[in-house]
């Protein structure tokens, strides 16, 4: 909402300067989002005649000009290279010192080819006035030298700008804005009553609305004899301070009317419409050339004023081109009308109109001021283009409820904390048109008809408090209360911030991708259902709420990659969708390796280096699992993971297998391909909401720990194995052998190669056995690594190295 | 000189110039051992009269306890030489570059550790900390926050729609985390003290918008908080966050559909050649909304606004992130740049608490 200083005063009588205004603007709840004060930027720029303009001597295209500057003193020498330089020229000058905003510099005292210049004799693009730089401005020869130029061109006029809350529709108009400020001690608000103009004849043009839902109220009146053309300075200069183009004067009253008031208005030139108006909705396949010069096909949906030969007007939003007002209009019919927001607003989407009108009526004009308004703008008809007037149409009845509230004078304090007297809550809200009755703890508050927004006793809690001002609410300090501290996080909450810390202590970097990802993308991670495919997504390929981590992962991995960073190991937790309800939706831990960020060390070092493998990734997965607090002697590994996967170099952590925990390993290269990374590169994912709970611990309080007074044996043996015996299993068969002596199992060494039959391969692990009771002689622990060898050979078939 | 003392001198000056333990102990073993010298002149005594023995022993053992000294001796400087000499041959190249552990090369993205830090914030004030999904209804998300079917304050939210459904219904992308505080008003009773912090969704993308973001939201709601509390609570809040020790705050009326009265929050900073300093300068900085609950967004949830009241406010994280930590681009936060992320993240071990500081 844009509207001048000088507009403003219009309305309210008032001596504060514009930043005192301003400033309350804003606290009073219509921020101000700028102000535009071209008098004070240009206020240097004076008018000055030019008295001669000689050639320079020493350059062609420059002239050095004498410059009456109107000060009384001798004229000022000035170079000037405008073509338009001549003698008796009047036009704006700017003096030493002087900053010119169209070319961002602060002037100074020059030479200019041997000649001093002492100013400048300006365009109108160095004032940023327009983009005309051809010459310096011409002034009329009237202009009074010496006078500031802003002033003079009427510029000192400060446009102000207020970013407007939805629901103040009543202060799209500046006269609600003024009420605003006078309530807030800014003035007096300047409100004279509206005269009904006495009609002198019936109104030939009968008006049938057919949905009165759509169209709750329609005034319209004829003024005939008009004499229409450009409206009078005044008015041009004020709607063109605010952006708005002059056209002609009865156009330019209804857009006066819209920002004066908050009531948009119509005018048709009647002699263009065929017999009687009706309101109605848009016939399907009808279409409408508008004021804006396009072509809008319409629905059943869209409200339409119509005549006999079709549709003439997009109701409460834009007019027809074919019925508009032009020079020759001479009889105008005058439409004040109401129209159903919720239609307004969804039509102006359809159509993507976006009038002054449109974002008046989506919010809720003021109902009681129909006609009203439709009688000021019929005066100012007469006023700016004569004309009869005719007596007025009305369709609709009760234009405006009566919302009476309850309102208990103690709710302020209850819910704003803030004392504020009797007396200044009825002199504030008498100044908003809020009436107040009774003289009780609860008063009767009638809220006024433009007031659209208020409904209840919060709202006009709102409306004390903001004009009392919200600075004065004194901060009142909020005890915590005598709960006892406890942890705030939830169990998922935990899971996550641990994995996160867990995951980064192992060298990876934590990134945040989108939840979008595309359709295919979302497919090769076993996503894409319809269910999770938006309507509207931002782009093509962020189209499906994904379903992993990993296509994001893959993705930031190989743009590092592109730039020029391979070794890159990245690690999310996050949100993954299996479906659009919220028990489908679980936090993921995921990771991706690739180039040498082993989890041994990140890139290429004199110490070792690796490539990262899927072993690396099975290790971020456990730690993510052992920071998120999962029974790691109760999971378990399966070969092979998910589809995505490697199917040789992957695996599934699970307990049981209905629970899968996770994956990890090598992705699969067709994987790699369907996103478009190079490999090879390694992944995890953990599921965290699959991890079981723990058990609810009734003390804070370790286990007792007992450490054995004798001291554990190590013993070595080395298996040779079938290449397809897992590790895992012989370490198994191992702790197997006496589940109470053996108390560790560590795999050392594997190796296949030279030596060994290539089928075969050797594992070798180093066995704690740890005595209970009493040191154990040799014979007792040879009993027991004769255990471990026939263990594992019955387990695995494996033989002892030799 | 007698034999014995030619003897002596002669193992001394070979004790002397044993170059090395194995020459010495060649040196030891002909003196002292089973057949040394010394030894076999030992062995003689029992042959000797008691007078000669007494005599001659003392001689003997003398010899033997110079020449035992003197091995002890030279062995020591020997055993001392050796290892002077096995140390000087041990060097390494000390300006070898170490491998920086992965604690020092791991990092936390900016947004995690600022929510952190606001959780911790406000858990030390007694808040706990709610979340719901991403994926909501339009009753949640819209219709029971007070935004009325086709009201403009809905197109204030650009928001993202999944298909319909059968019945006409559609679930849409959380536009803020406000549903969480409805769902949380519809599992608990009053008092109420949350935080819900989460990712949202707007169709929006430019140089200050992403199409996802996220949001920390507030909720109070029991019989007596009003908006003294919540200006208190914000002001600390900003306190405690920015870590400064004083920051003044500008409380503007304003309008949100969910709240009643409904303000909004500027900070006030300096801005310096892209750096950002709170507590100090004329700039007004709009970070957060808040009000009073309205009282349909209660009674939607079945609490009687005449009994309870209460406060909700919320604020964009990738906003005060940005802001604390001085990075100038919202898109980065999600381009995942390691260099960025590496300069802007913090090291996992940096872990905010209030006892040692949220960021030092």
């Amino acid at each position: 909402m844009k509207f001048t200083l000088s507009w403003l005063k219009e309305h309210l009588d008032t001596d504060e300067p514009l930043e005192k205004l301003a400033d309350k603007l804003t606290m009073i709840g219509l921020e101000v989002e700028s102000i535009e004060d071209k008098a004070k930027a240009l206020a240097p720029f004076s008018i000055a005649r030019v008295i001669s303009a000689e050639q320079h001597p020493n350059a062609d295209r420059l002239r050095v000009c004498m410059v009456d500057t109107g000060d009384g003193a001798a004229p000022v020498q000035v170079v000037c290279g405008a073509p338009n330089a001549r003698a008796g020229l009047v036009s704006v000058f700017s003096a030493p010192g002087t900053f010119i905003p169209g070319k961002n510099i602060t002037l100074g005292v020059g030479t200019i080819r041997g000649v001093e210049s002492r100013g400048m004799l300006c365009s109108a693009a160095e004032l940023q006035l327009s983009e005309d730089h051809d010459g310096i401005m011409e002034l009329p020869a009237d202009a009074p030298i010496g006078k500031g130029y802003a002033e003079w061109a009427g510029l000192g006029d400060p446009v102000l700008e207020i970013n407007l809350t939805p629901n103040r529709q009543d202060c799209t108009g500046v006269h609600g804005i003024a009420r605003d400020l006078s309530a807030a001690d800014m003035g007096k608000l300047i409100d004279p009553g509206i005269r009904p103009v006495r009609g002198e004849f019936p109104c030939p043009v009968k008006v049938a609305v057919e949905d009165a839902t759509l169209c709750p109220g329609f005034a319209l009146r004829l003024v005939r004899g008009v004499k229409n053309g450009p409206s009078p300075e005044w008015l041009q200069k004020r709607l063109a301070a605010i952006g708005l183009r002059p056209i002609n004067a009865l156009v330019d009253i209804t857009n006066f009317m819209t920002y004066d008031r908050a009531r948009p208005l119509h005018v048709f030139d009647a002699r263009k419409v065929t017999g009687n108006l009706t309101v109605r909705r848009a016939k399907e396949g009808e279409s409408l050339l508008a004021l804006d010069g396009r072509t809008y096909t319409l629905d059943p949906s869209i409200c339409v004023i119509a005549d006999e030969h079709g549709v003439e007007s997009l109701a409460g939003i834009m007019g027809g081109e074919t019925s508009g007002c032009d020079e020759n209009t001479s009889d105008v019919l005058i439409e004040s009308a109401l129209w159903n927001e919720i239609n307004i607003a969804q039509t102006g989407r359809k159509l993507g109109i976006n009038s002054d009108a449109r974002y008046r009526f989506e919010r809720g004009v003021d109902p009681a001021f129909m006609v009203p308004g439709l009688e000021l703008a019929t005066k100012m008809v007469m006023e700016l283009c004569g004309g009869t007037p005719s007596e007025t149409v009305v369709v609709g009845k009760a234009f405006g409820d009566d919302r009476i509230i309850d309102f208990p004078l103690a709710e302020v304090k209850r819910l704003a904390g803030i004392e504020v007297p009797l007396v200044e809550m009825r002199r504030i809200l008498g100044h908003l048109g809020f009436m107040v009755a009774g003289n009780g703890p609860v008063v009767k508050v009638a809220v006024p008809s433009w007031r659209t927004d208020v409904h209840g006793k919060a709202d006009i809690v709102e409306e004390i408090v903001r004009i009392v001002g919200v600075d004065k609410v004194p901060e009142t300090p909020f005890e915590r209360g005598d709960e006892a501290r406890k942890p705030v996080l939830t169990t998922i909450q935990s899971r996550t911030r641990r994995a996160k810390r867990a995951l980064a202590a192992r060298g990876m970097v934590e990134a945040v991708t989108w939840s979008f990802i595309s359709q295919p993308q979302a497919e090769t991670f076993g996503g894409g259902q319809a269910e999770l495919a938006l309507a509207n997504p931002i782009a093509s390929d962020l189209s499906d709420m994904r379903p992993s981590l990993l296509p994001g992962l893959v993705a930031a991995a190989q743009a590092n990659a592109n730039r020029g960073c391979s070794d890159v190991a990245l690690f999310e937790v996050g949100q993954i969708f299996k479906g659009d309800k919220p028990e489908n939706q679980f936090v993921a831990a995921s990771g991706v390796r690739h180039g040498f960020a082993s989890s041994k060390g990140m890139g290429r070092h004199w110490s070792g280096s690796a490539q990262a493998d899927a072993l690396d990734a099975k290790a971020d997965a456990f730690a993510v699992l052992a920071a998120a607090g999962a029974p790691m002697q109760a999971l378990q590994i399966v070969p092979g993971g998910a589809s995505w996967l490697h199917p040789g170099r992957s695996g599934t952590i699970q307990i049981g297998p209905q629970n899968v925990l996770g994956y990890f390993g090598e992705l699969h290269p067709r994987t790699l391909e369907a996103l478009g990374a190079d490999g090879p590169m390694i992944a995890f994912e953990v599921i965290l909401d699959r991890i079981p709970d723990a058990k609810k611990k009734l003390t804070r309080a370790k286990p007792l720990l007992e450490l054995s007074a004798f001291q554990p044996v190590s013993r070595d043996f080395a298996f040779i194995v079938d290449r397809t015996v897992k590790a895992g299993d012989i370490v198994r068969a191992a702790q197997g052998a006496d589940k109470k002596l053996i108390t560790d199992v560590a795999v050392f060494d594997v190796y296949e190669g030279k030596g060994i039959d290539p089928a075969k391969k050797s594992i070798a692990i180093a066995v704690t056995i740890q005595p209970r009771e009493k040191t154990l002689t040799d014979q007792e622990i040879d009993a027991v690594a004769a255990k471990i060898v026939a263990e594992v050979t019955k387990k695995t078939g494996g033989t002892l190295r030799g | 000189m007698s034999d014995l003392a030619q003897l002596e001198s002669q193992i001394l000056s070979q004790i002397a110039a044993a170059g090395d333990e194995a020459a010495l102990e060649a040196v030891r073993v002909a003196a002292l051992g089973k057949k040394g010298s010394i030894s076999a002149l030992l062995a003689t005594l029992g042959k000797m009269s008691p007078d000669e023995r007494k005599t001659q022993g003392a001689a003997i053992n003398l010899a033997k306890d110079k020449v035992t000294q003197a091995l002890t001796a030279r062995r020591d400087i020997l055993k001392s030489a050796a290892l002077d000499a096995r140390l000087a041959s041990e060097t390494i190249d000390v300006t070898l570059p170490l491998r920086e552990t992965p604690a020092e090369q791991g990092r936390i993205h900016p947004l995690s550790q600022v929510f952190e830090e606001v959780n911790t914030i406000f858990a030390d004030m007694g808040f706990a900390i709610a979340e719901g999904p991403d994926i909501e209804t339009d009753d949640y998300n819209f219709t029971k926050l007070n935004f009325p079917e086709g009201h403009p304050a809905r197109e204030m939210h650009d928001t993202f729609f999944f298909n319909p459904k059968e019945d006409g219904s559609r679930m849409l992308l959380r536009t803020h985390t406000s549903p969480v505080q409805v769902r949380t008003m519809l599992s608990q009773k009053p008092p109420i003290r949350v935080v819900c912090p989460g990712r949202t969704y707007r169709i929006d993308s430019d140089a200050t918008h992403t199409p996802q973001f996220h949001q920390v939201e507030g909720l109070v709601i029991d019989k007596g908080s009003h908006l003294g509390h919540l200006k208190w609570i914000l002001h600390e809040f900003c306190k405690a966050f920015f870590e400064v020790d004083h920051i003044n705050m500008r409380f503007r009326p304003s309008f949100f559909p969910f709240t009643e009265p409904s303000l909004e929050v500027d900070i006030q900073c300096r801005r310096d050649k892209g750096e950002i300093r709170f507590g100090e300068g004329e700039d007004w900085l709009e970070i957060l909304g808040c009000g009073m609950v309205h009282p349909n967004v209660l009674r939607a949830c079945s609490i009687d606004p005449d009994v309870y009241q209460g406060f909700a406010w919320g604020m964009g994280i990738d906003r005060i992130a940005m802001l604390k930590y001085g990075m100038s681009d919202l898109r980065q936060l999600f381009e995942n740049d390691v260099r960025w992320l590496s300069h802007y993240g913090f090291k996992p071990l940096d872990v905010p608490t209030l006892a040692g500081g949220l960021s030092t």
